[in-house]
């Protein structure tokens, strides 16, 4: 199989590193006390908002409701101007081409989740068509999902092959593997199925589907981190991280930019490497930044909701 | 496409901006009277001493220094108290005291913190979130216990000593003051208690809540002073036990002088403590654990894990992490949320942690400083690191009580068991292994009075915490410590 890390020597991933829980919990805790002030927190938030996937996965989805989503996308808040675009909007391979079109030529990414999102419980052959066929409407970025049970049933192999599968289909499009931690339970099994991801060539790791809870706590984040760092260490090669569910709030997405900052170093800290799968962080972000500006709170009715 | 990082990105810094804890509401007297019967008396001796900001070098208050005259009189007001009130007051309602004085150090839990930072150099988030709640948490304890004595020691019958004379520290403040206090009035004693000449204000703000509390007059005493003044109160002949927590040195004082006469003692001394990372640990975890262990309030802990032990094969690892680690420790302003590292607690420690840093490099050894940027004016020491050390090395065998962390590598466990109990001082160990089998077979060979498994630092008012050998006697905190307060008859 050939990919980006075909000439790496792979580990024994039965041997991923340990990690101890209580230990994991005591660190976040010290992220969380940080106190995050006035331009701080400004440069903060705007940086957030430039981070979010703006997502809708939603079987009743419309053409319509995409459209608009992406006209958010660009125009998060025009009241307020040097307000940045978001990172991407994040959409079914169905709506795919629905996104390129309406968001064309303003830098915002289309990504498409695939390899039947949200369970995975497809064969290859399908799941290498949902993405081929993604990949050809135009999307810029690929977030897949693992199969969470053969890697619960200790068939590493199984998982890594399907991800240096999805890889090669994907082209010239970033690949994102959600490793959907809710259900992979441990944080040992989290820094497992990172190391598998990141050896078979994802270029971005993601913790969650967002339909699945819990999702994107700190802990497994941080988790991760740490495993993008130890990769970062022994192969090079620099993976993204994006987490995804749960994270609605302002304070919440400063939090995970100060784990960013402190464990990957401000070389993370933009959307290239770093971005928020949620769709009801950006407005909360957006009250916060006009807050800061304003000094008043605005009713959330001043605040498009898609 | 993931690529090779080739050349450097461009990055920017997100630096934190300064998030200073408030002080408005806290008020210091320009001048601080000692503590005796009850009421704020000016010092016999007539004289006062600078108490020092060490953040900022500047004076924060001036303190009365006792005399023997005024610890005879502290003394003669506990021997009073003790004799005509305290030892008839009630357990239960002795209980109600020492829980009255815990609630009003929670409601002044802010102010507190904050001249604790503000007189010691720790960083506000240690003071606001370890030291102020373990204070109260001590005296909440202890007052659970005042009434149930019998149940303590069961079968004997339970008696207090009479009057305690307590000596302090600077690195943990209102902290050993509670861990003292509180144990001693449980049991039923009076006290004359002596806070460090460096820390003494929330030792002070703790007289003022002891005043307000109501605790009848003369049953805790606070003699502010040097050294001169710890020592009346050890050699008084009217009291009836003698409770120290400080250096090596002045503990084999105290047992010297106090040799021949009927004073209990107990010793809370020095420390050079093992942190052992075995190769199966949690490495990331550990380094954590390295970090929290010597660099946790600057240094200045007397069970700090100032001797690291690595698994030769894990060790290039755990350095290059821990180094990594070491550099995003934030060194600055204590009252700053943000500060990891703030300032030494005095000159004269500054002195002797650098003195020690010189003594390390004339032994060959390798050092490695975080290079976080030190504030020019106060106290500072950027953490330190030295590698390629040797047991024989002073660094190694003497406590330094700052930000100095020694590094050796060994091979098998029964040489790292050898090593780290290769030591005059047996206060704390940690321990850093996956497997439960290798961690119960190390806490058991150990020589240290705490073994901590994959933590360390950790201190809660039920555990008792004391040392093996030079490290000292007796057991503070737990119904353990409630021995040490107690004659215990058949």
């Amino acid at each position: 199989m050939k990919n980006n890390t075909s000439n790496i020597v792979l580990p024994n991933f039965s041997e991923s590193p340990r990690i101890d829980k209580v230990g994991v919990e005591e660190r976040v805790a010290k992220f969380q006390k940080r106190s995050i002030k006035s331009e701080t927190k400004i440069q903060g938030l705007k940086m957030a908002l430039s981070m979010i996937d703006l997502t809708t996965l939603e079987g009743k989805d419309t053409p319509g409701k995409v459209k608009q989503m992406c006209y958010k996308a660009q125009h998060v808040h025009d009241v307020f101007s040097e307000l940045p675009k978001v990172a991407a909007v994040c959409v079914y391979p169905s709506m795919v081409d629905v996104a390129v079109k309406a968001v064309a030529g303003s830098g915002v990414k289309v990504a498409s989740v695939s390899t039947a999102f949200p369970s995975g419980q497809a064969p290859l052959a399908v799941k290498l068509a949902d993405t081929k066929f993604a990949v050809s409407k135009g999307a810029d970025e690929i977030d897949m999902v693992i199969s969470r049970g053969k890697f619960l049933s200790g068939e590493y192999n199984f998982v890594f092959d399907e991800i240096a599968a999805i890889k090669e289909a994907c082209g010239k499009a970033r690949l994102k593997v959600i490793l959907e931690t809710g259900e992979l339970v441990t944080l040992d099994n989290v820094r497992r199925a990172s190391d598998i991801a990141m050896y078979a060539g994802a270029d971005f790791i993601k913790t969650s589907t967002g339909k699945i809870q819990p999702a994107a706590t700190m802990q497994v984040t941080y988790v991760m981190l740490e495993a993008i760092r130890d990769f970062m260490d022994t192969t090079g090669i620099k993976v993204g991280m994006k987490p995804a569910g749960g994270i609605s709030n302002s304070k919440l997405a400063l939090h995970n930019l100060v784990m960013v900052n402190e464990v990957l170093g401000a070389g993370w800290l933009n959307n290239g490497w770093f971005r928020f799968g949620a769709s009801s962080l950006a407005n909360d972000v957006l009250m916060q930044i006009v807050k800061a500006e304003t000094g008043v709170y605005q009713s959330s009715n001043y605040f498009s909701i898609d | 496409m993931a690529k090779k990082v080739t050349k450097k990105e461009d990055v920017f810094s997100w630096d934190y901006a300064p998030a200073l804890e408030g002080t408005a509401h806290v008020k210091i007297k320009n001048k601080y009277d000692l503590f005796i019967d009850g009421k704020f008396v000016k010092p016999m001796s007539g004289r006062y001493f600078d108490t020092i900001n060490p953040a900022t070098e500047e004076c924060v208050s001036q303190i009365a220094h006792g005399n023997d005259a005024d610890v005879d009189k502290a003394v003669k007001a506990a021997r009073k108290a003790y004799k005509n009130v305290w030892s008839k007051v009630s357990p239960s309602d002795r209980a109600k005291y020492i829980y009255r004085i815990a609630r009003l150090m929670q409601e002044r839990a802010r102010e507190l913190a904050v001249i604790e930072t503000i007189d010691s150099g720790k960083v506000i988030t240690e003071s606001r979130d370890i030291d102020i709640p373990l204070a109260c948490n001590h005296f909440f304890y202890y007052a659970g216990w005042a009434d149930k004595l019998a149940y303590a020691f069961p079968n004997r019958k339970v008696e207090p000593l009479g009057v305690v004379g307590q000596i302090i520290p600077w690195n943990f403040p209102l902290l050993m003051a509670a861990w003292k206090i509180a144990p001693a009035l449980a049991a039923g004693n009076t006290v004359v208690l002596k806070p460090a000449e460096t820390t003494s204000l929330t030792a002070l703000k703790l007289a003022e809540i002891i005043k307000d509390s109501g605790l009848p007059d003369g049953v805790v005493n606070i003699v502010t002073g040097h050294g001169d003044t710890g020592a009346a109160i050890v050699n008084h002949a009217d009291v009836n036990k003698i409770a120290f927590t400080g250096s090596t040195q002045v503990g084999k004082l105290i047992q010297a002088s106090i040799a021949g006469t009927d004073k209990k003692l107990t010793l809370e001394l020095g420390g050079k403590s093992a942190n052992i990372i075995l190769d199966d640990a949690p490495i990331d975890q550990a380094v954590e654990g390295i970090v929290n262990g010597i660099f946790f309030n600057q240094g200045h802990v007397c069970c700090a894990g100032s001797r690291l032990f690595v698994q030769e094969n894990v060790a290039d690892l755990v350095l290059k992490k821990l180094k990594r680690r070491m550099d995003q420790l934030i060194i600055g302003d204590p009252l700053d949320k943000n500060t990891d590292i703030g300032a030494i607690n005095s000159k004269e420690q500054l002195n002797t942690i650098n003195k020690y840093i010189a003594i390390g490099k004339d032994e060959g050894a390798d050092i490695y400083q975080a290079s976080p940027k030190v504030p020019e004016k106060g106290y500072y020491c950027a953490p330190t690191l030295f590698t390629d050390v040797a047991q024989s090395n002073r660094i190694v065998q003497e406590e330094i009580f700052g930000p100095v962390l020694t590094v050796q590598t060994f091979r098998t466990v029964d040489e790292v068991i050898q090593k780290a109990n290769n030591s005059p001082y047996g206060l704390a160990a940690g321990i850093w292994s996956d497997k439960g089998a290798r961690v119960f077979n190390l806490s058991s060979k150990l020589k240290a009075g705490v073994v901590w498994a994959n933590t360390y630092n950790k201190f809660d008012p039920t555990s008792p915490f004391g040392g093996y050998k030079e490290s000292g006697f007796g057991r503070e905190g737990g119904v353990h410590g409630l021995s040490a307060y107690v004659n215990l008859k058949s």
